[in-house]
């Protein structure tokens, strides 16, 4: 497969997900967490903190970050990285709407390191 | 593998060195303390403004449970050390814990010394050194009484001022001549007698001190009932208060075969003659010399704790201390060394109209001594002058009249601090300089007092340099520092919760949108501070109306169930007063059985814990513990938890009301709400309280006349015993009464509050005069809680259990499958 045509894979409906919200999607290698922001926005990020691996999907999003539920440290959507002094990051997926359709990134999903 | 440091003292001067060693290798100890007292440590400093009743114990805690908590010590409170096996390399206390170490510190300060007069041990004789004696001294004056001071230093003027404040009638008993002669001249100890004579308290100087008279021992115990003095004077008392110096305390270590003098002897590392063995603050002596004062101590505290990082350069040079007395309306300030030599000069200024005295004593051009009382504002400028022994020969002539008139400028109340050069100390206590405030204040945009004493500790401990820290920050901020301003939400607006709540109000808005909008939110859609509580606001404020938003929980609010840490739930649901039946048992053990749930447990609020729960099996098991007559327990939510009862009436033999029934009634009628933070109960049948109601929220204790009302109690990272709000004959006014108390906690507290900070903040005696005395009120804010359940009690369980929110306890997609299908 060349570059050109890259394989996406429809994971659902904008709608699905609530504004400032996010939902799981399953893969074989762990779960993502699909992010909605206020301007709809789709992001998609590993569901696991790094600090220690709280599910980030469950957090409060604000803006392009969400605040992990477990203690509290604010990721960055985009680049998946802690913010403020925490350090870390956590990966981050191609993913983009069509026509109200979701549709991730499948080669880097199943390309996932671990 | 970490080493072991276990501390001896829990004292502002460990506490310091702990504080230090955290932040620089947070990860190199384990660390236990031993403390003597039973508590945390505290700003000792500050017990004078606890017995004159302008602060309590909780304002000068330095470190609260919390903070042991999140570094790993354990804290032994009230664990005297008796042994240290120095072979062994273990330390023993007194109810018998022992705990061996890598590194030990000896921190046990110092103890009062108690003049060895005849009498000396009756009761109503105390010293000045912990919480224990300003307790006592509290205990004595509530009474009222004569309380005499031996001893007209520091400490012994703190203490009567305090007594005096407190309604006794207090005498002073001075050895020397004049007050405070080791930090005052013979002029401003005659100005201060002066002073604390017009405050109605006796000063009798020259008064050497023969014995202590205790009254008849037929008549019962014997107490003290007056002090003889060697002329024969004799002064009633009924309380004796000794404050007349200090000894290191050295027993301990002597005892372990380390070297002591008067003092534990360390060289300038702070290492003892044993050197895995550190010593620091007021029982140990350098160079011959012993200390009274924190501010040398946290330099000790600043070299061992680098020491003990592994930094061998750091040495410990004691350098001039700086004297104030805390007592409220008199300003002393006095340092270095000021008494009469052929070789010396001095500089006075007196304005007897405007009770000043100022003095300055110069020698070669420098100056080494400084006095001044009545107006102290130069006393940072001086006190520099002195430590960096400055060539003062060319201000010479103008000196005295401070750093204004100095650099020649106009009377502006800032020019002494701008006068400051960067290294000038401006708090003596944990030697912040000048130049380390204003950095703090660039590097950190901070525009409060608050700000700068969090970044700084500038002004942290004793207080006293709190108004040149303030005018630093004029200095700084010019305009635009407001000292009553408001500590905001959060960073995404300049207002502060009560601004917030009230402008809800006054301009209707009823949704989050909206109040960010009118309200100038500095971002698009808040963050997860401020958004849990607008909503938590607006749901309060417009019960019924407001539509809650779900985004701006948190996720334990947001879905029902407590998240775990490996992203699993636990499931509480309720237990009416802790009661439950064969029925609801057997249901919960086949829901266990079904689900595979991992653990069930028995929490501390007399209900079961399913822990372990997946989040797609929530509304399943939702659903069969609603079949079993079982709705939300709430464990997850700012709202009412739990009322724990214990059996009254029902089967106690002290019962004296049905506890039980009360509970279930309370819980019945509360369940549902949502209140700023979390709120417990409790209601005990008798004053035996076994259902630990005094530690709650709200507690009721039942009496055989009727209903004792609890409020404002704490049991987690804070421990605190209820106050008691007043005395009700019915359940039905029980009930009124704590309806209206939680509504008008909801109405006024901010988000994350406890009940106990919010009666803190507002006083007890204002909230009991609108939910107890004030019928009408009361009558209203019940009606307001009511009005507002209607709308609360819906079992949230139940409504997700037919449908409601699917989307959040389903993956949006499940790839497993496409990928096996490839
Ligand atoms: C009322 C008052 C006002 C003061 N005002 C000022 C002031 O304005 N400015 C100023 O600079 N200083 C002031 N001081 C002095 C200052 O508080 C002390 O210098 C300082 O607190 C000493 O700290 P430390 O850690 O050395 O000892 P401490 O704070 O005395 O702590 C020692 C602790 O060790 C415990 N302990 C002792 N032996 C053992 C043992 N064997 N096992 C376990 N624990 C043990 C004791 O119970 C105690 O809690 C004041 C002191 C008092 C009492
Ligand atoms: S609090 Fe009193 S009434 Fe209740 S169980 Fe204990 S002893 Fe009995
Ligand atoms: S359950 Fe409570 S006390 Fe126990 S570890 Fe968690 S927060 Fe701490
Ligand atoms: S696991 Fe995310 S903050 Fe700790």
């Amino acid at each position: 497969m060349t570059l050109m045509e890259k394989a996406w894979i429809d994971i659902g409906a904008l709608d699905d997900i609530p504004r400032l919200g996010a939902r799981v999607v399953k893969t074989p290698l762990g779960c993502l967490a699909v992010f909605r922001a206020e301007n709809d926005e789709i992001f998609a990020l590993d569901d696991r903190c790094p600090h220690k691996n709280g599910p980030l999907s469950q957090g409060i999003v604000h803006g392009r970050t969400v605040t992990c539920p477990l203690h509290n440290w604010v990721i960055s959507l985009e680049s998946g990285k802690a913010q403020g002094s925490d350090e870390g990051q956590v990966r981050t997926f191609g993913i983009r709407v069509d026509s109200g359709r979701i549709l991730i990134d499948a080669d880097a999903l199943f390309a996932r390191p671990d | 593998m970490k080493q072991k440091l276990v501390v001896i003292g829990n004292g502002m001067a460990p506490g310091r060195a702990l504080e230090k060693l955290f932040e620089i290798a947070p990860d190199a100890y384990d660390v236990t303390i031993f403390n003597a007292e039973p508590r945390v440590n505290y700003d000792r400093i500050m017990l004078s403004p606890v017995l004159s009743g302008e602060k309590t114990f909780e304002d000068i805690v330095i470190h609260g449970d919390g903070w042991y908590v999140e570094r790993g010590i354990t804290l032994y409170k009230g664990h005297k050390i008796v042994e240290i096996d120095r072979a062994a390399k273990t330390v023993r206390s007194e109810p018998g814990e022992v705990a061996s170490y890598d590194k030990l510190i000896i921190a046990t300060g110092s103890m009062p010394f108690v003049l060895p007069v005849p009498g000396h041990d009756l009761a109503g004789v105390l010293t000045y050194r912990d919480l224990d004696d300003v307790h006592a001294m509290l205990l004595a004056a509530r009474t009222g009484g004569r309380a005499v001071v031996i001893g007209g230093g520091l400490l012994g003027l703190e203490a009567a001022a305090g007594l005096k404040e407190q309604g006794m009638d207090v005498t002073v008993l001075h050895l020397m001549p004049t007050l405070m002669e080791r930090q005052l001249d013979v002029a401003a100890g005659h100005l201060l007698q002066k002073a604390v004579e017009a405050r109605g308290i006796r000063v009798i100087t020259k008064a050497n001190t023969k014995q202590l008279i205790g009254s008849d021992i037929r008549l019962g115990p014997s107490r003290v009932i007056s002090v003889e003095l060697e002329d024969g004077t004799q002064i009633p008392a009924d309380l004796v208060v000794m404050a007349i110096g200090i000894r290191p305390s050295v027993a301990l270590a002597k005892e372990a075969g380390i070297a002591c003098k008067r003092g534990i002897l360390v060289d300038a590392d702070m290492r003892t003659s044993d050197p895995d063995i550190f010593a620091l603050g007021e029982c140990v002596e350098v160079d011959g010399q012993v200390f009274g004062l924190v501010a040398p101590l946290y330099e000790m505290a600043g070299v061992a704790a680098s020491h003990l990082a592994g930094d061998a350069e750091p040495r410990f040079v004691p350098s001039a201390t700086a004297t104030k007395l805390k007592v409220t309306g008199i300003n002393l300030f006095s340092a270095g060394d000021f008494a009469d030599a052929k070789d010396r000069q001095e500089i006075v200024l007196r304005d007897a109209a405007r009770g000043i005295y100022k003095r300055l004593v110069l020698k070669d051009d420098r100056l080494i001594g400084v006095v001044m009382y009545g107006e102290t504002t130069d006393g940072a400028w001086f006190f520099d002058l002195l430590r960096k022994s400055t060539d003062i020969a060319p201000m010479r002539d103008t000196l005295i009249f401070g750093p204004s008139f100095a650099a020649g400028g106009p009377a502006d109340p800032t020019a002494a601090v701008a006068a400051l050069p960067d290294e000038a100390e401006i708090c003596g206590c944990n030697g912040v300089c000048k130049g380390k405030i204003t950095g703090a204040i660039d590097a950190f945009s901070l525009t409060s007092l608050d700000d700068v004493r969090a970044r700084t500790k500038a002004s942290a401990s004793c207080g006293s340099c709190t108004g040149l820290v303030e005018q630093i920050l004029k200095l700084k901020l010019g305009d635009r520092y407001n000292p009553t301003a408001v500590q905001p939400m959060c960073g995404c607006t300049h207002l502060g919760h009560d601004d917030v709540r009230r402008l809800i109000v006054a301009q209707e808005l009823k949704s989050i949108p909206a109040l960010m909008q009118a309200l100038e939110w500095k971002t698009s859609c808040g963050c997860a501070r401020c958004r849990p509580a607008l909503n938590y606001y607006l749901l309060s404020t417009w019960p019924g109306e407001y539509q809650d938003d779900g985004q701006s929980r948190f996720i334990n609010e947001r879905v029902h169930a407590n998240i775990q840490k490996d992203g699993t739930y636990s499931v509480v649901p309720r237990m009416w007063g802790g009661m439950t039946s064969a029925k609801e048992l057997r249901a919960i053990a086949d829901i266990v059985d079904k689900f595979a749930i991992p653990s069930v447990k028995v929490t501390g609020g007399q209900r079961i814990d399913l822990l372990g729960v997946r989040k797609e099996d929530l509304p399943a098991v939702w659903s069969d513990l609603n079949d079993a007559g079982m709705v939300s327990g709430a464990a997850y939510a700012k709202g009412l938890r739990t009322v724990k009862t214990c059996v009254g009436t029902d089967w106690c033999r002290f019962g004296t009301q049905d506890s039980t029934g009360l509970g279930i009634r309370i819980e019945r009628f509360m369940w549902g709400s949502w209140t700023p933070a979390k709120v417990k109960m409790g209601v005990s049948g008798c004053p035996r309280n076994c259902a630990e109601a005094t530690c709650k929220d709200v507690g009721v204790i039942c009496v055989e006349s009727g209903y004792d009302i609890h409020f404002a109690g704490a049991a987690g990272l804070d421990v605190k015993q209820t106050e008691l709000l007043g005395h009700v004959d019915t359940e039905d006014e029980v009930i009124e009464v704590i309806a209206a108390l939680v509504q008008l906690y909801r109405e006024q507290g901010r988000y994350l509050e406890r009940i106990y900070k919010w009666a803190k903040r507002v006083g007890i005696d204002s909230i009991r005069q609108h939910v107890l005395d004030d019928l009408e009120r009361r009558r209203a804010l019940h009606d307001r809680f009511v009005f507002s359940q209607k709308f609360a009690q819906i079992d949230p369980w139940a409504e997700r259990a037919q449908g409601k929110d699917a989307h959040e306890f389903r993956p949006l997609a499940d790839l497993t499958r496409a990928e096996a299908a490839e």
